[in-house]
């Protein structure tokens, strides 16, 4: 249980992060809190020649309200939203997220931002990011640019982050007062990785839905056709067979028991959102 | 290649050479020979190897020692004598908190942070927050009966939880 030999690098910037990583190839591999690199090292899952040490970069860690959003840097710890030590954007949404996955010691060094590079797919910050409408700041060799949460991730543990670049971190627009959210996720033992886990939030006095399916074997499932039908005053409790449906047609394959459960997750989700 | 890393290991400043790729559950064990952190799983599911860095439990197994650089490490061993981790110790040894005692100091060292942390417990809090520290023997209902007789005796329980306090 120890890893492979490797280089260490710990930049002071995240310009020379960028170089680091660029001349690295695919053969280095950005670090952050290490709480899924350093278990995937230590299995040998994951091969790395260079390991780049991202914590002491400065930029990384901002957090700021810029007045219609939060930008949470890619370095903000899970335990900081647990404990409410940074603004809210999303009444209350992520502390309750926050608090309900992995350990207390994973979440006092598990960062936002690495969760998210990492993309597993039933990991909890990505269905999260993505109802809320998130944006992701991203660094690379070509400069900066901005993607949206759900572009971000191609596949299991597949995302758009080309060679050399870096999440910076997540800009989360604030919520209405009016926004509603519902949260439903089933795992076999507390602190575990979803078998399921659905997202709603739903703000019909300015007439917007976001229902979000994650732990859903690839990238989480937006469902937009959910999303109109609440908007137009359906109740969550109707639409079991209609949620089936979307499901079927993203083409994921669920087993039987699979469908029954996320349909379970999405229509209690839903429900507490518009409840 | 080596490279340097210094921490304030239990109050000491510790300098040294290591491998990049060493744990800090490996560096307190093989290099400081500080054997109270444990290592059971060493992927970071069982919580055997739970250690304070800058006062704030982590799992030494998967924390690269290289990548805290500067930061100041507790184990249980520099806890010795600290009043809350003595109360938590006597209440494992009056409400059999262990039986192998493998799983103890991860134990001991999640359960003093919660301690600290939270004025609200009731059993089904401390099963929660405790659920990343594995024990193979006791079956957990020592364990939380230990950690809920320490909470009543510093104030961490909910006032509705106390029924039985530690003498
Ligand atoms: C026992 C245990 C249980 C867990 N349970 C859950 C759970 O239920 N739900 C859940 O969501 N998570 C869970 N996790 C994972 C945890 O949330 C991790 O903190 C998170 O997945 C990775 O964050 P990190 O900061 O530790 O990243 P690291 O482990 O350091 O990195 C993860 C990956 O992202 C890359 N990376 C990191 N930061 C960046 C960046 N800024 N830019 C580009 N790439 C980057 C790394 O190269 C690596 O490939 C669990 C972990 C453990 C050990
Ligand atoms: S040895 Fe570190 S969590 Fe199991
Ligand atoms: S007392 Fe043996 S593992 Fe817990």
């Amino acid at each position: 249980m120890k890893p492979a030999p490797f280089s260490y690098v710990r930049p002071a910037s995240l310009e020379e992060a960028v170089r680091v990583l660029a001349a690295g190839g695919g053969a280095a591999r950005p670090l952050a809190g290490g709480q899924s690199l350093v278990p995937m090292l230590n299995l040998r899952l994951a091969p790395a020649e260079q390991v780049v040490d991202l914590t002491r970069i400065e930029a990384l860690r901002r957090v700021e309200d810029r007045g219609t959003s939060v930008f949470y840097g890619a370095l903000t710890p899970h335990a900081a939203f647990e404990d409410g030590k940074v603004p809210d954007a999303s009444n209350g949404l992520m502390r309750h997220v926050a608090e309900r996955f992995a350990f207390r010691a994973v979440r006092n060094r598990g960062t936002i931002g690495g969760a998210i590079a990492l993309a597993d797919p039933a990991a909890d910050w990505l269905p999260t990011v993505i109802a809320l409408g998130a944006r992701l700041h991203v660094a690379g060799p070509e400069g900066e640019r901005i993607i949206p949460a759900e572009e971000f991730v191609l596949g299991p543990y597949f995302t758009a982050l080309g060679e050399g670049e870096i999440l910076v971190g997540v800009e989360v627009p604030k919520l209405a007062a009016s926004a509603r959210w519902g949260y439903s996720k089933v795992t076999t033992k507390v602190g575990e990785y979803a078998e399921s886990m659905a997202i709603a939030v739903v703000d019909r006095a300015r007439r917007s839905a976001r229902i979000v399916l994650g732990a859903a074997d690839g990238a989480p499932i937006v469902l937009a056709d959910l999303a109109a039908r609440l908007l137009d005053g359906a109740r969550p409790e109707d639409l079991a067979a209609a949620i089936r449906a979307e499901l079927v047609a993203s083409e994921r394959d669920f087993a039987p028991a699979k469908l029954v459960m996320h349909t379970t997750t999405i229509v209690r989700a839903a429900r507490d959102a518009v409840s | 290649m080596k490279v340097p890393v210094s921490l304030t290991v239990n109050g000491e400043r510790v300098a040294a050479e290591i491998e990049p790729r060493t744990h800090l559950g490996d560096f307190l064990r093989d290099h400081l020979r500080l054997t109270a952190t444990h290592l059971g799983c060493e992927h970071g599911v069982c919580g055997a190897c739970t250690v304070l860095v800058n006062g704030e439990p982590v799992r030494a197994c998967i924390t690269l020692a290289v990548s805290i650089d500067g930061a100041e490490v507790k184990t249980l061993e520099g806890l010795q004598g600290e009043a809350l981790m003595e109360t938590l110790k006597a209440a494992f040894h009056e409400k059999h908190g262990l039986q192998c005692g493998f799983c103890t100091p991860g134990m001991l060292i999640s359960a003093w942070d919660l301690l600290k942390r939270r004025r609200d417990l009731d059993e089904r809090a401390v099963r929660v927050a405790m659920s990343g520290n594995l024990c193979r023997c006791t079956g957990y209902q020592g364990i939380v009966r230990s950690i809920m007789a320490a909470a009543e005796k510093v104030g961490a329980a909910a006032p509705s939880t106390i029924k039985e306090p530690l003498r």
